[in-house]
């Protein structure tokens, strides 16, 4: 198995400070918010990683740090071996990114109003001088739309219809990665089952490979082979899928699946997560979960976990075992 | 070729070209408001007469062959004592139809607002664009310069730059020059309000997710900023540009007035009205009054234009 995108190390910092005359005035220092704080992970061709985490767990940020949108503070993304923010090559950069495309959370803000739908579609193509004539009508037809909407504009769409766009446009340079951020959450349920389908079928057609970004657990459940749960920028489970939702190791990954409303609990008690995720700026030390933990002991407030092995699931927490005993134990009520 | 028929798909889809375009929100708006289709009207017969002033015009007055001094201040309506020549609006001390000098005044007033508005747009578009999207240091002197030059009045701008051009060009071409001049003095103290709708707007667009979408194609700065985002901050620049014709019309009528802008020899509607105050007080009112009523009629009914367009194309007023 090869893995396509390999991230090694992967921190981002935000420098989150007040202006300098404000800084001055009122004596602040400066303030940097860690987004994304050392996370590797592989991920391997033709098969479907997901990040999932709460808002703000830096799990957009590592999207558009893959894609080469925002340049990583430390650490490296390689893709086929080459790394976007250090690659002087022109060519190869150039090969990268018509090998690497992105679909965006927000289909109304993705596409440009003013743009008929034909341009948008082929512009990845356009940019490097390509040969369009044609491309649009059948990228639409492939994602499920009429090729006589080429000359429409974006506004005559509805939402699920412009997530299609979305897609036509991510295809339109043959890519091998496309990486998707939330791109349902903006979608009615009926409409995110359709376009979930699509993406499926259109990686089993295309080999495609994806990075799919989510907040959704159920989404994620259907989509993913591989799941990475992110935790205030930090990666603190990876995991196959059905390990992951048999037997999670992490009592954050415990805490969430007992947050998710499910169909067939109907008029459960849902017991609310415990304690809000802490402020990214100043970060708790330690395990940047132990305030929240019910199992943390005193070394989580010290000492940050690494990564260790645990069967098939990589999970950084000093108690891993005792989690999944007790997950084990009463999976129902496991916070 | 020119007298081809249409064929029936191309006219079918002209007609329904026109009935979208009819039947479009902006279309709807602009029939229901009842001052912007009048002062619509009121413009568009200005710029129309102003255009064919040559042909409408019953006299050249910038050809002195054609001058008698002796129909100098003439009653509108009248006959002159003379020679017996009636003018609509009477005629000035140099016996030129207060008429024609308006048409050919208006010309010029026009030309220069238009000139001018488009130089500041084209600056201040530029400027408020890469203010915006390249951010940093790039920002803070481009929009410093701004914020310096706005606590000056533009007339005084205006005039400085006017001064410092007069300076250096040489006096042979003065008269030539001075339209010219004119046009780069009020252009460049007009563009901070472009610059500055322009950079609130882009700041708005450049955090879209198609600007991302276009950068992580690989698309160049330029070419966003060109292709992207222009065309979706045009709508603010569009009202903007119409007030501030208005302005510039009466920025030039102004300077014109106190003897700065266009010379006698090529009269602006601001340069007859200082020639016309002269008579003022010994009962020719007539020379200063048809072209103040012009200025007023252009200035107001393009002023009105531009408020109903910043109402009909501002979504948030809606």
């Amino acid at each position: 198995m090869t893995s396509l995108i390999s991230v090694r190390g992967l921190t981002r910092v935000f420098d989150v400070s007040k202006p300098w005359l404000n800084r001055v005035l009122e004596r602040l220092p400066k303030s940097y918010l860690t987004a994304v704080s050392d996370v590797s992970f592989e991920v391997e061709e033709k098969s479907v990683y997901a990040l999932v985490g709460e808002s703000g767990s830096g799990k957009s940020t590592i999207g558009k740090i893959v894609v080469g949108l925002v340049p990583p503070t430390e650490g490296t993304v390689e893709i086929e071996g080459v790394d976007l923010s250090r690659e002087t090559d022109a060519a190869k950069v150039d090969r990268i990114r018509s090998d690497v495309q992105m679909i965006f959370q927000d289909p109304y803000a993705s596409l440009n109003p003013r743009w008929r739908v034909r341009d948008i579609i082929a512009e990845p193509v356009a940019a490097r001088g390509g040969e369009t004539a044609g491309l649009a009508e059948r990228l639409l037809e492939q994602v499920g739309l009429s090729a006589a909407d080429a000359s429409k504009f974006p506004h005559e769409f509805s939402g699920g219809q412009r997530q299609r766009l979305c897609i036509a446009r991510a295809l339109a340079s043959n890519p091998r990665v496309i990486v998707c951020d939330e791109p349902t959450s903006a979608l009615d349920v009926s409409v995110q089952a359709q376009v979930l389908n699509l993406m499926s079928d259109l990686r089993q057609e295309l080999g495609l490979t994806y990075l799919f970004i989510s907040h959704d657990l159920t989404v994620v459940q259907h989509m993913a082979d591989r799941i990475g749960v992110l935790y205030l920028g930090r990666l603190v489970e990876e995991a196959p899928r059905d390990t992951l939702f048999e037997a999670p190791a992490h009592p954050y990954t415990q805490m969430l699946f007992a947050a998710a409303p499910r169909m067939d609990a109907f008029g459960r008690e849902v017991e609310p997560p415990k304690g809000e995720i802490p402020d990214a700026i100043n970060p708790p030390p330690g395990c940047a979960f132990h305030p929240r933990c019910p199992l943390a002991i005193e070394r989580c407030s010290v000492e940050r976990p690494e990564m260790r092995t645990l069967g098939e699931t990589r999970v950084a927490c000093h108690r891993a075992e005792e989690a999944v005993r007790r997950f084990r134990a009463e999976p129902a009520t496991a916070e | 070729m020119t007298d081809a028929p249409l064929s029936p798909v191309r006219e079918a889809r002209a007609v329904k070209r026109f009935k979208r375009a009819w039947d479009s929100d902006f279309a709807y708006s602009f029939r229901r408001s009842p001052v912007a289709v009048v002062s619509f009207v009121v413009v568009a017969i200005l710029i129309l007469a102003a255009v064919l002033a040559p042909v409408i015009a019953p006299h050249d007055p910038f050809d002195p062959a054609t001058l008698n001094l002796m129909n100098g201040f003439t009653p509108p309506m009248t006959e002159n004592q003379f020679t017996g020549e009636v003018f609509l609006l009477g005629t000035d001390d140099q016996g030129r139809d207060v008429f024609s000098t308006i048409l050919y005044g208006m010309r010029i007033s026009l030309f220069v607002g238009f000139s001018a508005v488009l130089l500041a747009m084209v600056i201040g578009v530029t400027l408020g664009l890469v203010a915006a999207y390249i951010g940093g240091w790039t920002e803070t002197i481009i929009m410093r310069t701004a914020d310096v030059q706005l606590t000056f009045p533009a007339i005084l701008v205006a005039m400085l730059i006017f001064g410092i051009a007069k300076g250096i060009t040489p006096p042979e071409f003065r008269d030539q020059m001075a339209i010219w001049v004119l046009i780069l003095a009020i252009g460049l103290s007009d563009w901070v309000q472009f610059a500055r709708v322009v950079r609130g707007a882009t700041l708005v667009e450049k955090n879209k997710e198609y600007v991302q979408a276009a950068r992580l194609i690989g698309r160049s700065r330029g070419a966003i900023m060109l292709r992207h985002i222009l065309p979706n901050v045009l709508n603010p620049v569009l009202v903007i540009a119409t007030i501030s014709l208005a302005l510039a019309i009466i920025a030039e009528a102004t300077l014109s007035f106190l003897g700065v802008g266009a010379p006698p020899t090529k009269p602006s509607l601001g340069t007859l009205i200082r020639i016309g105050q002269e008579f003022m007080f010994s009962g020719e009112w007539w020379i200063l009054f048809f072209p103040a009523l012009a200025l007023l009629a252009l200035a107001l009914s393009i002023n009105l234009l531009g408020d109903w367009l910043r109402d009909a194309l501002n979504p948030r007023l809606r």
